[in-house]
């Protein structure tokens, strides 16, 4: 068996066993028919919960330097791309909508269609990225970086954080992708879904904040 | 069929959540308007957002179906990160 972390690996043999809300209906894995008290590992949440509440810090202290230099901010927004933002918004958002549906088909036993799903996610995230990186390099190649003033520099490391997101979150896909090609049954295959599914969720949302905060509200 | 029914909600709701980008890049691009225009656009687009958020949460985290009390300290983020930020955007 493979081995993962201990949070994975211990929780089934220190949770009493749940029982089924419903009965099992065919063409099911077996643990579909569980009540969902917390998707994933209800550690993770600590950890998403967390995550958000940072970003939520980093997003007030942008709009505190925003107070103090209104004309400033308002001229370097001028800068950014607003289209670039918006479809990175619609990219997160389909890659999102595969990955809620990759987590349906792999509790349907429908393995290759939920590995197909996750593909289309690691793809929007792709595209996700390479938008970024044109975003990125037209800044830079006008001289704006993280030193050219407050905005560009919580622009840079707020976009630089969440990217950092992205490319966890990807990861977790590729982790996810594995998983769901098992046969049914072998290893913590729901903890795992789950939890990769989770964490991209959050990416997403966090992406859906970011938006309007950084393009529209330093006006 | 439930599943088809699952998967038929999931798009409709990735619909709605593009629509609202749609109108967020609208609200938020209101050029040559006044200052309260702008304003207004802002945030309402901010408030958008954090709709948008919900429904990611509930739909396609599962928070809607999960243990209540998860479901209550994320919706209770919403409120307190969307109002503190709209609240700050419109005081600053």
């Amino acid at each position: 068996m493979r081995e993962y972390p201990a949070f994975i690996r211990d929780v089934p043999a220190t949770r009493p066993p749940v029982p089924l809300a419903r009965p099992v209906a065919r063409g099911e894995r077996p643990d579909a028919a569980r009540p969902q008290s917390v998707p994933g590992e209800p550690g993770l949440w600590v950890l998403l919960l967390g995550d958000m509440t940072v970003f939520t810090l980093f997003f007030g202290a942008f709009l505190l330097g925003r107070a103090e230099h209104p004309g400033r901010f308002a001229a370097s927004r001028e800068h950014l791309t607003v289209a670039l933002g918006a479809l990175n918004t619609i990219v997160l958002l389909t890659s999102s909508l595969c990955v809620a549906l990759a987590v349906r088909a792999h509790r349907d036993l429908r393995p290759r269609t939920a590995a197909r799903l996750i593909d289309g996610a690691e793809f929007s995230a792709l595209v996700f990225v390479a938008l970024k990186a044109v975003e990125w390099g037209g800044l830079l190649h006008d001289d704006l970086t993280p030193s050219t003033g407050a905005f560009f520099m919580f622009y840079f490391v707020i976009t630089g954080v969440h990217l950092l997101h992205v490319i966890i979150g990807t990861g977790g896909l590729l982790v996810m992708r594995r998983t769901v090609l098992r046969p049914a049954g072998e290893g913590h295959a729901r903890l795992i879904v789950e939890s990769a599914a989770s964490y991209w969720h959050m990416v997403d949302l966090l992406w859906i904040v970011i938006f309007p905060l950084l393009y529209f509200a330093a006006t | 069929m439930t599943k088809l029914r699952d998967t038929r909600r999931l798009v409709l709701v990735w619909t709605a959540l593009v629509a609202a980008t749609v109108l967020s890049w609208i609200l938020g691009t209101s050029h040559g308007a006044s200052t309260d225009a702008v304003q207004l656009g802002t945030t309402l687009a901010l408030g958008v957002a954090f709709i948008k958020v919900r429904y990611v949460g509930l739909e396609f985290m599962e928070l809607r179906a999960a243990h209540p009390a998860l479901r209550w300290v994320f919706e209770g983020w919403i409120i307190a990160a969307g109002s503190a930020l709209i609240v700050l955007y419109l005081t600053g």
